[in-house]
């Protein structure tokens, strides 16, 4: 008799199949992008050999530099800004209990991402040409002003989950042993909290890195960030040296996310005790 | 024998602590108040106002910009129309969102069902799978889509090279290219709720259901779907909602021809110069947004789990 | 030396208000080991944490050697806590734990590094000081909290059900432990337990609580031989409640007939009434012949307990009556079931209770 296959009650027809085609779909054009910004020819289709070329290209391409300093700046300025705020956020909006105007300031702090891009950035761009024409300034302010805000949710919630997850008793404690609310904070609160805060700002710092819409609306002429560079590149003058820069923004998207993971992982261990 | 007098102490104490933490939260409201909620309502009041011949706006109070949404004046005698460009792309961004949506679920929910079901370790592994592509730059996904797709691109060079076709298949600044876009970046926000309201799945309501005699697709239509149906919802939502508001995709997928309503309103703030009509264009989308979200808020309040 | 003042603690408002302390009054001595003794919900704890700070009443006053403490912060009150889930800071080590305290008060580092020594030795953790809690087990994690509470020398330390989370071994040389170390260190410790036999064992005063109110305060034997109240007679170990009839003569009319002398409260008055005596099962003893006993019942149960044997007796009345008995293999007794026999008891042994 034929050796029959044990029935699986956690099979479902073609399931498997379908997950391993999303899987392949979701990474074969990246892997291909990345792939041919190392073809050595102008060509986007036929490989004419491994090449470097792209990349001492786009690192010798002034304006490239310019943009991703400019991106750095930004996201760098606004990470601490948003991440600052959004634990200070987070520290007020406490843990269980309620208090008056607590839904509001929620409702607050999640709008960036309850509205849609666009909608932003036509509004940042409505009033910041009111206020351009009125001041006169004209520089990184905005863009700065604008990723600050809509980085806030982003750092405010890995926060508030590290800050809700904290065992409330050990503040006590520490207040129960003449620490003052200072000291509290320096001395437990914070020490805790740091595995959020951090999880924060690299939320926030990604974020702000790859924000296209809302930069593309808000900056002046010639304050092209890398992605606001990329989108021109892309309708006029397309190269494998956009293939480069884009192979380098996803490795270290990479990079990120896979350092983000293994953090959230320790600060899981920590947290219980 | 009561004595109850307020404790003054008590009072104090309260006070100070709602005062320390609205100080806590001023400068979140600050910023958010100046470059979040501010610019929407400057945007409420631009949506009443008269175009300027530069653009920008002049301070006339008008009904245009809300009445170029939907109809045209004729400009000799100022009849209004039906603005039949204007509603093809409200109804293309509706249609290609729901297509998205669709698609997303159709191929997100087997994908969640097979991390679910892996054993516990490697669960967190294939999450970060799909996360990675999550975070990667919009940019990035949308442009390794058109390297794909272009008449230069990959599937053209591969077809041909196999000798399948002649000439190019157009698939750039197509509908198709704008669907396909959509669904390669938006996948991952599907696959993300579902796959936590897979996990709190108890399977051995599976088992059970076996046990019951019923078959593989009668347990997933009975047991499985109704149980994730939040999961559903909530990814629906994630993915029908960037989807409406899609601008990037378009853009570069889409090229000038195929306009969403992202487009759309930014070309009011471009070459068509008409401000009041993008304000209003805008606030049309944050509603149709809102009633989405509204919409979901309800059908997940009446899960009542 | 601490006196709580009619102290009252509210949450919520208006009529659906849960009254955790209704105007609770208690006054502790200097280097007492007072216990608030209680079901889940009497309060015991509100009025812990009220001491220590972490909860504000809505009236009364705390008086800790005559100055009001209640709108002093926690961190500024002389009073130390042990808390439940000991709360040790997991980023520290158990010596940073320990000198804590210390260190926010401003102590020089000797002096801090001597007295962390000085408690580490005296919970028996010394070997354990650069560990971190979550490498210590629970009896670990609980002496280091003790020691951590300790250190600052504070007038009052508050232990608030500190032994629940350890096992019955454990928990038993915890109790002893702790004993030694509040006799060794002189401070007021004010343990909080639902478990009678641990106030027992470990109290120099007890205070009963249900409801939100203090229903006896007296010595472990006091509580036990004379309580007042049939709620703390209950709650304190097993309890035998009779049915009886004060009479105007000051003697007390048993169901079945009998008349005993037995002891009433100072304040009772002499009045024909009826009354519940109180009547504890090891204070009894079985009589084959029923008439020469007070009270005689019918043997419906026969308990095997290891130390003792439980008889079930059902009185005159329908009332059930536990006798027990102390086991001795050189003098075994039988008793067959449906026999009725006599329960025989000292007239001092029974307390006599309102109502």
């Amino acid at each position: 008799m034929a050796k029959r296959k044990t029935f699986d009650t956690r099979r479902q027809a073609g399931f498997t199949a379908i997950a391993a085609f999303c899987f392949v779909m979701l990474y074969l054009p990246i892997v291909l992008m990345a792939i041919f910004s190392f073809n050595g020819g102008l060509a986007l289709t036929r490989w004419e050999g491994f090449s470097l070329v792209w990349y001492v290209t786009a690192w010798h391409n002034e304006v490239v530099q310019a943009a991703t300093i400019r991106s750095v700046i930004i996201a760098a300025v606004a990470t601490v800004v948003s991440t600052l705020v959004a634990v200070l956020a987070a520290l007020a909006m406490g843990r269980g209990k309620s208090f008056r105007g607590r839904s509001a300031m929620f409702a607050l702090i999640n709008q960036p991402l309850m509205v849609p891009e666009i909608v932003t950035a036509v509004s940042l761009l409505v009033v910041f040409a009111w206020v351009k024409t009125t001041i006169g300034y004209s520089g990184l302010g905005y863009l700065i002003l604008a990723h600050s805000a809509f980085c806030i949710p982003f750092a405010f919630m890995p926060v508030r989950a590290r800050l809700q997850g904290m065992d409330q008793t050990l503040e006590q404690a520490a207040a129960d042993l003449y620490a003052s609310a200072w000291q509290v904070f320096r001395r437990v609160t914070f020490p805790l909290l740091w595995p959020g805060v951090l999880a924060g700002a690299m939320l926030a710092f990604v974020t702000s890195l790859d924000d296209v819409v809302i930069t593309e609306f808000v900056k002046s002429a010639g304050q092209d960030t890398l992605p606001t560079y990329m989108l021109g590149q892309m309708r006029r003058n397309l190269t494998p040296e956009t293939n480069a820069i884009a192979t380098v923004l996803l490795v270290f998207s990479v990079v990120l996310v896979v350092a983000f993971f293994f953090v959230s992982r320790e600060k899981h261990a920590k947290a219980q005790l | 024998m009561a004595v109850t007098q307020p404790n003054t102490d008590l009072v104090i104490a309260n006070r100070r602590e709602t005062r320390n933490r609205w100080l806590l939260l001023l400068p979140s409201i600050v910023i958010l108040l100046a470059a979040a909620v501010g610019p929407l309502i400057v945007v409420v009041i631009y949506s009443f106002l008269t175009a300027g011949d530069y653009g920008g706006v002049v301070w006339h109070f008008s009904w245009d910009g809300w009445l170029g949404v939907f109809t045209t004046s004729d400009p000799f005698d100022g009849t209004l129309s039906l603005a039949n460009a204007h509603i093809s792309i409200l109804w293309r961004s509706v249609k290609l969102s729901f297509l998205t949506t669709l698609f997303c679920l159709i191929l997100g929910f087997p994908t969640a069902y097979f991390i679910a079901t892996r054993p516990v370790t490697q669960r967190d592994g294939w999450m970060l799978l799909i996360t990675i592509p999550f975070w990667t730059n919009l940019l990035i996904r949308t442009f390794a889509i058109m390297g794909l797709i272009r008449n230069e691109g990959l599937a053209n060079g591969l077809l041909e090279w196999l000798g399948i076709i002649d000439h190019p298949i157009q698939m750039m600044f197509t509908d198709f290219a704008i669907l396909l876009g959509m669904v390669y970046v938006y996948l991952p926000l599907m696959v993300l709720p579902l796959y936590a309201s897979m996990e709190r799945l108890n399977f051995s309501l599976i088992d059970a259901a076996y046990d019951l005699y019923a078959t593989p697709f009668r347990v997933l239509r009975r047991v499985i779907v109704p149980a994730v149906k939040p999961g559903v919802v909530a990814g629906s939502i994630l993915v029908f909602v960037p989807s409406l508001g899609a601008y990037v995709i378009p853009r570069i997928l889409g090229g000038g021809t195929q306009l969403m309503l992202g487009n759309l309103i930014e070309l009011q703030f471009g070459q068509a110069r008409n401000w009041p009509l993008g304000a209003a264009l805008s606030l049309t989308l944050l509603v149709m947004v809102t009633v989405a979200l509204i919409v979901y808020v309800r059908a997940s309040a009446n899960e009542g789990d | 030396m601490i006196e709580v003042d009619r102290i009252h603690v509210r949450f919520g408002e208006g009529p659906g208000a849960f009254i955790a302390l209704n105007d609770v009054s208690v006054t502790i001595n200097e280097s007492e080991f007072f216990t608030l003794l209680g079901p889940s919900g009497c309060g015991k704890t509100t009025l812990l944490r009220s001491i220590a700070g972490f909860i504000h009443p809505s009236g009364g006053a705390i008086r800790l050697a005559g100055q009001n403490i209640l709108s002093l912060p926690p961190f500024k009150r002389p009073v130390n806590t042990v808390f439940q889930n000991y709360a040790l800071f997991p980023h520290m080590t158990v010596a940073e734990n320990v000198g804590f305290g210390l260190e926010m008060l401003g102590r020089p580092r000797a002096e801090i590094a001597a007295t962390v020594e000085e408690m580490l030795a005296l919970v028996k953790m010394t070997a354990m000081a650069s560990r971190r809690p979550s490498e210590l087990s629970g009896g670990q994690q609980q002496r280091v909290a003790l020691a951590r509470a300790l250190a600052p020398k504070p007038k009052v330390l508050l232990l608030d059900e500190s032994l629940s989370a350890l096992d019955l071994k454990l928990r038993k040389e915890m109790q002893i432990e702790l004993k030694r170390l509040q006799s060794e260190t002189g401070i007021t410790f004010i343990f909080v337990t639902h478990d009678q036999e641990e106030a027992l064992t470990m109290s120099d005063r007890i205070a009963v609580m249900s409801a939100g109110t203090i229903r006896q305060i007296g010595t472990p034997r006091e509580i036990y031989d004379h309580p007042r109240e049939r709620f703390v007679a209950d709650f304190i170990g097993d309890t035998n409640f009779v049915q009886a009839n004060l009479s105007a003569d000051g003697t007390v009319e048993l169901p079945g007939g009998a008349r005993i002398r037995a002891g009433l409260q100072e304040d009772a008055a002499v009045a024909a009434r009826p009354v519940t005596l109180v009547i504890r099962p090891e204070q009894t003893v079985l009589e084959q012949v029923p008439e020469k006993a007070p009270l005689s019942g019918v043997l419906e149960n026969v308990v095997y307990c290891g130390t003792d044997t439980h008889y079930h007796l059902m009185l005159a009345d329908g009332a059930r009556f536990v006798v027990r008995r102390q086991n001795n293999p050189a003098r075994p007794v039988t008793f067959e079931k449906g026999q009725r026999l006599g329960i025989g008891f000292e007239p001092q042994a029974v307390q006599v209770l309102e109502g």
